[in-house]
């Protein structure tokens, strides 16, 4: 699977460099694992001995995506996702780089523990693997991890995971100290308690069904305490998952108030919504749920806009045992590694989004925000660059997927757009046969 | 020996509440007095007689052993009669109030008390009821004035002023006392005061207060003089305030690698107790350059001075 680290062309491409908003037609050559240059031109001659020419005509060359939210059962859950199955699953979509929730078992809540994961991942990914670290003690939301060791180790950002911390003097606090470490916090805003029993959105749709909804309010009351808090702590926030135009208000004001603000949206919220629940599909079952159209609507245009940061995978294995249940008993959560950007692309392809506004939500911005090498095609980057087919219509087959589990929202969909090749730090990691 | 004669210094108040409200000159004559009493707590005969009569009571709501035993030692040796109440565990358990235990006692005629307290404010409303002197032994966070006219001391006599220099004061500034007060009284003598802790352990504002604040003990230890450090209270230790003992002392704990960024021979200072391996390595709290045991020397001769001077003020005297 892995070949040796000859150089690499990538010639003839349409080279998409979202960090520099670039997008032309040249080569891009890699060597000793760094982008060596990327211009028009540099052809055959212009190459190191022994250089692999791949021609790239029609194919888009892009930086690597960054995950900003994939779930792993290492430690604890293997039989949902090892970090190596994962590395497997990012490589196949285009993932160079992912980072780790920290609601294992036991929750990476200790610098022992992100030492595991970083040496577990060395040894077994094919990706780069950074994980986010538990921001309070067993994720339980009462007592702050020790923030300023745990980035020492390696915690790249500080998160409940899928938990709120409902506690807001815990947060005021958490938020204080992490700004001395310059931690960012990412937080997961879903008011437990207006969430309640519910299973999906709120609305004509959930009651149709018979199902307890959630409200939007249930996530902007979260986001509102959180800017609050924010603005005290003048700490580095990151809304985990938002999913609702009235968030994107909310957002929207922290910004104009200068407040050091960030956002992602899952893939699915992006892309779906709830009517896709269709007949109780438990896959489409997500926390926080799908909304909208306008909703999903609204967070297309703030990804335009540059309000919305960055779109994240939401990958979260979950096993049929779990899946196949009734819609309100079944576990929430979807695989998302190695569909997200053919999901992504029917954005593009719908012209609700250009290409590299898209690229940059998946690369460049989750790689700025976590401080992170990647996402980029400057000369000197890091080599984590993929090759598209922005085109290629194909229809997706669970049992083809490299994740451990299948749940995903995309089962049999119509996708336009596959990754070809993946290259991780100059080695080419995944070739589409 | 006539220390009365030779030092002719009265305080402008009746009560000593705080160091806020001293004149740069009141603090340098109680520290002066206090000089002379530092010689003669030397001596094999340590006593005076200028409390001869008075009655002190140490009224403890908060315990304390070495702040109460250095009162009491220091109303000793003046001469005056002192008793210890630990209200604690008497008259509180029974619901009495702060009032109502400052009347009964004020009802026994005492001219000095010495009172501490665990809400801030509590002994200047105290003060108002009482017809005694009162001194403030520490009332909430709010302030601890003979820590810091002793720290004053313990610093002068080694420094030989104070005036000019860089005191880094580190730790768990929102809730300590000591550093109000040492905040205070540093600014008022001249020196450059700043404060080194995560900012969950500072009080927003703590920027106005005439000290240069900062998060890194690297950045804060620089060129310092002097490094005060403060008690890090075991319940605030686990999660609320900071994660844990173990980063605490990481990134902001004493020990010989840290002292290493201040001045070089810079002294260490801490009001005690110590929490040995969280706020202070046992190798840097037992060094050469440990003032912590000084300072409980100059506690003594501080208080006394404090009693004297107050003295000369109540009636009859």
């Amino acid at each position: 699977m892995l070949s040796a680290r000859r150089p690499i062309l990538l010639a003839n491409a349409r080279i998409v460099d979202p960090s520099r908003q670039l997008d032309f037609l040249g080569d891009l050559l890699i060597a000793d694992g760094v982008i060596r240059e990327a211009k028009r031109g540099i052809g055959a001659a212009g190459v190191p001995e022994a250089t692999e020419i791949i021609d790239c005509r029609d194919r888009i060359v892009a930086p690597g995506l960054v995950d900003m939210r994939t779930f792993v059962g290492e430690p604890g859950a293997e039989y949902r996702e090892t970090l190596a199955s994962a590395s497997q699953a990012a490589a196949a979509g285009g993932v160079t780089t992912i980072i780790c929730q920290p609601d294992t078992t036991p929750p990476i809540d200790d610098p022992a523990i992100v030492d595991y994961v970083l040496r577990r991942a060395r040894d077994t990914a094919i990706v780069h693997v950074h994980p986010m670290a538990a921001l309070t003690k067993g994720l339980e939301g009462v007592e702050m991890t020790e923030i300023g060791l745990l980035k020492a180790a390696g915690a790249v950002a500080f998160t409940n995971a899928a938990k709120s911390v409902t506690n807001a003097q815990v947060m005021r606090r958490a938020l204080t100290y992490a700004r001395d470490f310059d931690a960012l916090i990412v937080h997961h805003t879903e008011d437990p308690d207006l969430v309640g029993e519910g299973v999906m959105n709120e609305g004509e749709f959930a009651a149709r069904l018979g199902l307890i909804g959630v409200p939007r309010a249930a996530e902007t009351v979260m986001l509102e305490r959180d800017m609050r808090l924010v603005d005290l702590a003048q700490a580095r926030y990151h809304a985990a998952s938002v999913t609702c135009a009235s968030s994107l208000d909310v957002l929207r004001r922290a910004r104009e108030s200068g407040l050091a603000v960030s956002a992602s949206a899952s893939i699915n919220h992006v892309t779906l919504n709830e009517v896709d629940v269709g007949a109780y599909r438990t896959f489409l079952k997500m926390a926080p749920p799908l909304r909208g159209e306008d909703d999903r609507h609204a967070l297309v245009e703030a990804l335009a806009s540059g309000l919305l940061d960055v779109i994240m995978s939401d990958h979260n294995p979950q096993d049929v045992e779990t899946k196949r249940l009734p819609f309100a008993e079944a576990a929430a959560g979807a695989i998302g590694l190695e569909t997200m950007l053919a999901a992504g692309l029917r954005l593009v392809h719908s012209g609700e989004l250009a290409l590299v506004r898209l690229l940059h939500a998946m690369s460049t911005r989750p790689a700025e925000l976590l401080g992170l090498p990647g996402g980029t095609l400057r000369a000197g980057a890091v080599a984590d660059v993929i090759v598209i087919d922005p085109d290629a219509p194909w229809v997706l087959d669970p049992g083809n997927l490299k994740s451990r589990c299948k749940n995903t929202p995309f089962d049999e969909a119509r996708l336009s757009g596959r990754v070809l090749r993946t290259i991780v730090a100059g080695r080419t990691v995944f070739e589409f046969a | 020996m006539t220390i009365a004669q030779k030092s002719p210094f009265v305080l402008s108040q009746r009560h000593l509440l705080g160091i806020e409200g001293l004149s740069a000159a009141e603090i340098v004559g109680l520290l002066d007095l206090a000089e002379e009493f530092v010689e003669l707590n030397r001596r094999v005969e340590k006593k005076r007689a200028s409390l001869r009569g008075r009655t002190q009571i140490n009224l403890f709501f908060e315990s304390s052993t070495r702040t109460q035993s250095s009162f009491e030692l220091a109303g000793k040796r003046l001469g005056a009669d002192v008793m210890n109440m630990a209200v604690g565990v008497s008259a509180m358990r029974k619901g009495e109030t702060l009032i109502d235990t400052a009347m009964t006692l004020n009802a026994m005629h005492p001219d000095i008390l010495v009172v501490r307290h665990h809400a801030s404010g509590a002994v200047e409303l105290l003060a108002r009821k009482v017809d005694g002197a009162v001194i403030n032994a520490g009332d909430g966070a709010h302030e601890h004035p003979t820590q810091a006219l002793l720290d004053a001391l313990t610093i002068r006599r080694n420094l030989g002023r104070i005036e000019g220099l860089i005191v880094t004061i580190c730790g768990d500034i929102v809730h300590s006392r000591v550093a109000r007060s040492n905040i205070i009284l540093l600014n008022a003598l001249g020196a450059r005061v700043r404060v080194v802790a995560p900012s969950t352990l500072l009080p927003p504002g703590i920027e106005r207060f005439g000290v240069e604040v900062f998060r890194d003990m690297r950045e804060g230890l620089a060129d310092a003089d002097i490094v005060m450090m403060l008690r890090l209270q075991r319940e605030r230790m686990n999660g609320s305030f900071v994660p844990s003992t173990q980063e605490y002392f990481h990134y902001f704990g004493l020990d010989t690698h840290k002292l290493s960024y201040a001045k070089k021979g810079a002294l260490v200072m801490h009001p005690g107790p110590m929490n040995r391996g969280v706020e202070i390595d046992s190798a840097v709290a037992d060094g050469a350059r440990s003032l912590i045991r000084e300072q409980v020397e100059m506690g003594v001769a501080v208080r006394m001075a404090v009693l004297e001077a107050l003295s000369r003020n109540l009636p009859n005297a």
